[in-house]
């Protein structure tokens, strides 16, 4: 009855696209909403997946998430350096300055310092120039963003110059640096640079990054440091959890994002769920007289949910697509919307949500449809 | 049990039909004792409300009576589990509705394939098969039409054809003219006689309609949720009492 069932289903063209569109819509606005949340909260926690050598983070005690900086004395990092289990410490350096252009142009930018030795912490991802070119005196990498923000229309090139709190800085490499939750710039330089750009005082280190010894537990290594140092001590996934916690509580992000996903899922649940119940509502006296003729509730559930499976099939297939496609287009309208896509998870977990949807419409639909009486076909 | 004669396609004895109703129950059908032979065509006539579409229903096996006995094609239905009653409906009973009830998306042959698909065999294969009865009825250039490109005569001809298409042994039928024209409620009628009677299949039809009792082998006339009178054609008293 599987044939019978589609062409029901086919045969009443406008419920059929009204259901798919429904699905569609449902899906679009869930994954969508869904995956610039996501997107959003990676932003937050940007820098410290770019230095992804480090397996630990060590700060002052107060600080509870990456732009919160209580600096450090240089002191703690011969301390970090003494604890049994540490390969490598070094220091890191974080902070807001403002670059001036050999034009007037004035931006604020995130200055990243970091070791003049090791030059660990640097992202990888470098588009233009080597990571071994910030060696050089005065050396700077910017993000390709970044550049594109302080020289509007121009293509990223290296060797501009800048002016940072009255130092001379040249470009020596543009880097895809991850986005950061601000639109600023992300420009790395040495940590003795990064001092000089802001100014020196007494405690400058904002973080200090930890490699543990092969072999070596990082949860107990980070327990360890912060136990003989008084200091916190997190490996990287916990604090990119912990800064990506600090803005879900601390700002009112997924309050929006959450009421935006409710309406996706109660406008899909609700539009689906009211077509899909009138579209069996309205075939009620079919199904009466299939079941007169001796066509089981069984077969007739299969029918149902063959149905609902179908719709919410094409419906998902269209909405993802769209939502994969919103995302495709609007990374190449502005680099400032790279990052933004749509991940696998979300992708999984509004299939499933559909599915909830879907269940949640034919269910109460089903019910009509097992209870009815057969005799209903015998009434004029 | 097993029905003694074999000339007997149903048997009702005793039969009872009540409904709740509010806080009390209604009795619509009071101790009923009716046979319908195989073979021939029984019309059950009677006024609106008389208790004759919960008769067939019953004889059909789509109610349960409330008590008596019924055997229907050599089985006792009322011993039947609910399980078993569809199986049997599936096997057995062919039904003509008023409304015909067909499927709007299926076409003529499809639609008068179902109780073959409902029994599990292709769709493709089973419409086929219609096909045959169709033409048989004089449906061959309609076969690939949809209900709504058919008139209320020739879609139920195509529910006759679903009603044959699985050989059942029991043909009932409810107020098969009710929707149609002199005319047409005239050719349906002559297409059920020839088409659906067989020596081991019996037809019931439950109809108001007068100007059909003449196709009748036998009419039960019914009030008041009893028959009154049950005679053999033709009747054209009973059509002009009616």
């Amino acid at each position: 009855m599987n044939g019978v069932a589609l062409r029901i289903l086919l045969g009443d063209r406008a419920k059929y696209i009204g259901l798919i569109f429904g699905i569609a819509f449902s899906t679009m606005l869930m994954s969508n909403q869904i995956s610039i949340f996501a997107g959003l909260m990676l932003r937050t926690a940007g820098q410290i997946l770019d230095a992804r050598e480090a397996d630990i983070w060590v700060m002052d005690p107060r600080v509870e998430y990456v732009d919160e900086i209580e600096p450090m004395t240089d002191m703690q990092l011969g301390r970090v350096r003494g604890v049994d289990g540490v390969d490598w410490a070094v220091p890191f350096f974080k902070g807001l300055t403002v670059a001036h252009t050999r034009d007037g142009m004035l931006q604020q930018i995130i200055l990243l310092g970091v070791d003049d030795a090791t030059l660990t912490g640097v992202t990888p991802r470098l588009v233009l120039g080597s990571v071994e070119n910030l060696k050089q005196p005065d050396a700077m990498i910017i993000d390709r963003a970044g550049f594109q923000f302080m020289w509007p229309g121009e293509e990223p090139g290296l060797g501009k110059v800048v002016e940072l709190n009255d130092h001379r800085a040249v470009i020596v490499g543009i880097s895809d640096a991850s986005a950061p939750f601000t639109t600023f710039p992300v420009v790395y330089t040495k940590y003795s640079s990064a001092r000089n750009y802001v100014g020196r005082t007494r405690k400058q280190m904002s973080f200090v990054l930890v490699h543990a010894r092969p072999g070596v537990d990082t949860h107990l290594l980070a327990q360890r440091i912060a136990a003989v140092n008084g200091l916190k001590a997190l490996t990287w996934r916990e604090f990119t959890w912990a800064t990506i916690g600090y803005y879900l509580k601390r700002t009112g992000i997924p309050v929006n994002f959450g009421i935006t996903v409710a309406l996706g899922f109660i406008v899909g649940a609700a539009v689906v769920g009211q077509t899909f119940y009138i579209f069996v509502l309205e075939n009620l006296r079919q199904f009466g007289a299939l079941k007169a003729m001796g066509v089981t509730n069984s077969t007739i559930l299969r029918m149902v949910l063959l149905q609902a499976m179908v719709v919410a099939g094409i419906g998902y297939a269209i909405g993802i697509g769209l939502c994969a496609g919103f995302f495709e287009i609007t990374s190449r309208i502005s680099i400032n919307l790279r990052g933004f896509e749509l991940p696998w998870e979300v992708a999984a977990g509004t299939a499933c949500t559909v599915l909830v949807i879907i269940v949640i419409a034919s269910f109460a639909s089903l019910r009509k449809v097992m209870v009815v009486d057969p005799a209903i076909v015998f009434r004029g | 049990m097993a029905m003694t004669d074999p000339s007997i396609a149903v048997r009702c004895s005793g039969v009872t039909k009540s409904f709740h109703a509010g806080d009390g129950t209604i009795e619509v059908l009071h101790g009923i004792d009716f046979d319908v032979p195989a073979a021939e065509l029984t019309m059950l006539v009677g006024p609106s409300g008389c208790g004759k579409t919960t008769l067939i229903s019953i004889i059909a096996g789509i109610l349960t009576p409330t008590s008596g006995e019924v055997e229907t094609c050599g089985r006792s239905i009322t011993r039947m589990s609910d399980a078993e009653k569809v199986a049997f409906r599936r096997r057995n009973v062919g039904f003509i509705f008023q409304q015909y009830n067909l499927l709007p998306a299926l076409s003529a042959a499809e639609n008068a394939a179902i109780p073959l698909v409902a029994a599990g065999m292709p769709l493709a294969r089973a419409a086929g098969s219609a096909a045959a009865i169709l033409e048989r009825i004089g449906m061959g250039a309609h076969l690939g039409k949809l209900p709504n490109q058919l008139s209320g005569g020739q879609q139920q001809r195509a529910a006759i054809a679903r009603a044959l298409v699985h050989a059942p042994r029991l043909i009932v039928c409810d107020e098969p003219t009710a929707a149609l024209d002199a005319e047409s409620g005239q050719t349906v009628l002559e297409i059920l006689k020839d088409a659906a009677l067989a020596p081991d299949r019996a037809v019931i039809v439950v109809t108001h309609d007068t100007r059909i009792y003449s196709f009748a082998d036998r009419i039960a006339s019914m009030e008041d949720g009893r028959i009154r009178a049950v005679s053999s054609a033709p009747l054209a008293q009973l059509s002009e009492a009616a």
